[in-house]
């Protein structure tokens, strides 16, 4: 009876998965072994492949000092991005979990926050061009207010504006995660503390911290994962002006070198891998996910 | 990603058993066609040949860049032809991916001259049968000889000229001179050259190398498209003499590297204040006041002037092996896979583009017709005149959707059509070295 009972068990478990499996195995994984069977391949140069195996497109990836300038370039992004959207999303979840006494408001308040994500990325960052232009908003205010008498170049086709555009964009996926781990935080650990005499930075540094480590760790998956494989948001806010790993590949694409495009991003994966990996291991997700 | 087999391929047997059964049908409803020809009143020169039934149902797919493959061309050509027409835009390497890996998802594909070497290299496309084309005699001299107002076409980089023939139908390598197939056929082209702030920079532009003086540090900007974006930057350093290219459509590896190291010099010295990939970014960058002097499109010049922002097209005119525009020209291709009915009606679509109408159109935004001839009759005297003569327009020049674009009197940037044409010094390419070049674009972007 109990065996039956257990193979029925395992059944139901494959049937839990099995929509999940339907849609990675076609549309996950099946082609990325395409990208990484392609990576060993030569290219014909007209946008064939030579189909005998070889180690050279990832030789030519790896040994270029293009390759170097590009992860600089991309992980720079990926590091200010992380700080500011941690730093502004942080404090964003601190205050409508903490501060906000009506949990409705602090509900309808949280909500508020997804609404500039109702409309488009690509609108999102568009809407900063005219904002941080020579001829912008804030060049013309400085202007007339006489702080300058020179448009201020830095604020538009600059890292700063490739920066500004990805915290706009990314500092949800901060807040959420760290607005979950926040929300189960037992208020009277809190009163606890403050009784005990500690100050608001103390228990902002020894509990709030330490007990949303996993909303953090989420939050810092999506924003580094996102910005490392962006090529967009680096293109367009740069004016062309900073290249992108993702931006240097899809360039490869253009003039069909596929298996050199499929090499760099073979090796993307990779690190993007290990990066989530570090991120991980820095945290216990499945207990606190199980909890 | 090689060559993928087409497995809908009709076999011919079976294509002419179906043809076999129309004579009957045809006869039948003859009558009817000719009177909903008639009724049509389109004017198209050569009725659709194929019969109505049959042709209701058949959709044809262009695929191809938005400058191109324009939405208002494939819906007049609907409503002529019977047919029904999806005209899908995307960026140039994303259009040639996709003839590439997936060729049966395209119908007509849009090519440039060096898209179409790829394609029948790669076997996605078919010849198309020149004798089918009934305008095919009066295309001008710059697509069947290679030359115009007999002076010889450039043939820096690859012209149309040069890719559009091949020896048999399904021929895989290009063939000099014109032959009964061809690999794609032109439907617009145009020279390409520097748009400038006309109350910003002190004296008129007539050379490249303003494109780099110092005066313009942070003010100028250039196309990032780096098989082309290259060309312009070879055309500027030419016309700076800081170097010689043997060919800058094809440049050695030698050249390659010289244009990028300059570029990396100008771009650390800040001399950019951006690069620009698509149409709408150039408007924008000229209309915003980011820059006053960039490499540019005749159409984008004219959308700046439209927002009453004056801005002018350089004329380049060559001057011994200096100077001269980039030109460009697109065209229609035959997928390999489409037969029977679908590939009549994709020849009806050729022949239909050659009737003037698409010519017209194409005109009054500033690119011109391979077969000047019939779009001339679809064209206003005083659009003639100032599109194609060079002569101050008589009265206001309106776009193709009625805009008004120019006052009269103006007379067009750059002249008449064979002034501008026959100034084209280089065309657009993919080198042999584009892989290499392409890794040099790239440390240009992240230097």
């Amino acid at each position: 009876m109990r065996s039956i009972v257990k193979a029925k068990r395992g059944h139901a478990g494959w049937l839990l998965i099995l929509p999940l499996v339907l849609i990675l195995v076609p549309f996950f994984i099946v082609p990325i072994i395409g990208v990484i069977a392609a990576s060993f391949v030569q290219s014909d140069g007209f946008g064939g492949i030579i189909p005998s195996f070889t180690l050279d497109n990832y030789k030519s990836v790896l040994t270029s000092q293009l390759t170097l300038q590009l992860y600089w370039a991309t992980l720079k992004f990926a590091v200010f991005a992380w700080f500011f959207s941690l730093l502004i999303g942080f404090w964003i979840a601190y205050f409508l979990v903490f501060h906000v006494r009506n949990q409705l408001l602090a509900l309808g308040l949280f909500l508020l926050c997804t609404v500039p994500f109702w409309t488009s990325n690509i609108i999102r960052m568009i809407s900063w061009i005219p904002l941080l232009g020579k001829e912008g908003l804030i060049n013309s205010a400085l202007g007339a207010a006489g702080v300058i008498d020179q448009p201020l170049d830095i604020l538009l086709f600059s890292s700063l504006a490739v920066v500004i555009a990805y915290v706009h964009q990314l500092t949800i996926f901060m807040i959420v995660p760290i607005f979950n781990s926040m929300a189960r935080i037992d208020k009277r650990t809190i009163e606890a503390a403050r009784d005990a005499g500690a100050s608001r930075f103390d228990i902002v540094r020894l509990i709030v911290l330490p007990l949303c480590k996993t909303g953090i760790a989420l939050g810092s998956i999506f924003v580094v994962s996102i910005v490392m494989g962006d090529f967009f948001v680096v293109k367009v806010m740069s004016g062309g002006g900073s290249a992108s790993v993702v931006g240097a590949f899809y360039e490869d694409i253009g003039v069909l070198q596929y298996p050199t495009a499929a090499a760099s991003a073979t090796i993307l994966t990779v690190i993007v891998s290990l990066l989530v990996v570090a991120i991980l291991r820095t945290v216990d997700i499945r207990k606190e996910l199980t909890q | 990603m090689g060559r993928i087999k087409d497995k809908f391929r009709r076999t011919s047997a079976g294509t002419s058993a179906a043809n076999q059964h129309q004579p009957s049908r045809r006869q039948v409803l003859k009558g009817t066609l000719a009177l909903a020809g008639a009724t049509a009143g389109s004017g198209v020169i050569g009725a659709p040949t194929i019969w109505a039934q049959d042709i209701k149902d058949i959709e044809l797919r262009h695929v191809g860049v938005s400058y191109s493959v324009v939405k208002a061309i494939g819906d007049q050509a609907a409503k002529d032809l019977g047919f029904k027409v999806t005209m899908q835009n995307l960026d140039t390497s994303a259009a040639i991916n996709r003839f590439i890996t997936q060729p049966n998802s395209v119908d007509i594909a849009d090519l440039e001259g060096w898209q179409a070497k790829l394609a029948a290299k790669r076997g996605v496309i078919q010849g198309i049968s020149v004798k089918k084309v009934k305008e095919f005699d009066n295309f001008l001299p710059i697509f069947t000889k290679g030359e115009l107002d007999g002076q010889k076409i450039p043939r820096q980089g690859i012209s149309p000229y040069e890719a559009m023939y091949i020896e048999k139908a399904d021929s895989t390598d290009l063939h000099e001179g014109v032959t009964e197939w061809a690999t794609f056929l032109p439907q617009v082209y145009n020279a390409d050259s520097i748009g400038y702030r006309p109350d910003l920079v002190d004296h008129p532009v007539t050379e490249w190398k303003d494109l780099l003086d110092p005066k313009y540090k942070g003010k100028a900007a250039i196309l990032d498209v780096p098989a082309i974006g290259i060309m312009d930057a070879a055309l500027c350093f030419e016309s700076a003499g800081l170097i010689k290219y043997g060919n800058k459509g094809n440049m050695t590896k030698e050249e390659i590297d010289f244009t990028i190291n300059k570029l990396i010099e100008l771009k650390k010295s800040g001399h950019f204040r951006a690069t620009w990939t698509t149409f709408d970014q150039s408007v924008q960058l000229m209309a915003a006041g980011e820059v006053i002097i960039q490499s540019m499109w005749s159409p984008a010049v004219a959308a700046v002037r439209v927002k009453q922002i004056p801005c002018v097209y350089a004329p380049v005119n060559k001057k011994g092996d200096k100077e001269g525009y980039r030109g460009w020209c697109n065209g229609l291709g035959l997928m390999k896979h489409l037969t029977g009915k679908k590939l009549d009606a994709a020849y009806e679509y050729i022949n239909w583009y050659y009737t003037g109408w698409q010519g017209a159109f194409v005109s009054r935004y500033g690119y011109y017709s391979p077969v000047p001839s019939t779009a001339k009759k679809e064209m206003t005297p005083t659009e003639w005149a100032f599109w194609y003569e060079g002569k101050p327009a008589p009265e206001e020049i309106k776009d193709p959707y009625g805009v008004s674009m120019e006052k009269a009197g103006t007379v067009r940037d750059g002249g008449s059509f064979l002034d501008r044409v026959k100034n084209i010094s280089c065309w657009n390419t993919l080198m042999d070295e584009a892989a290499f070049m392409n890794k040099r674009w790239n440390d240009f972007k992240v230097a």
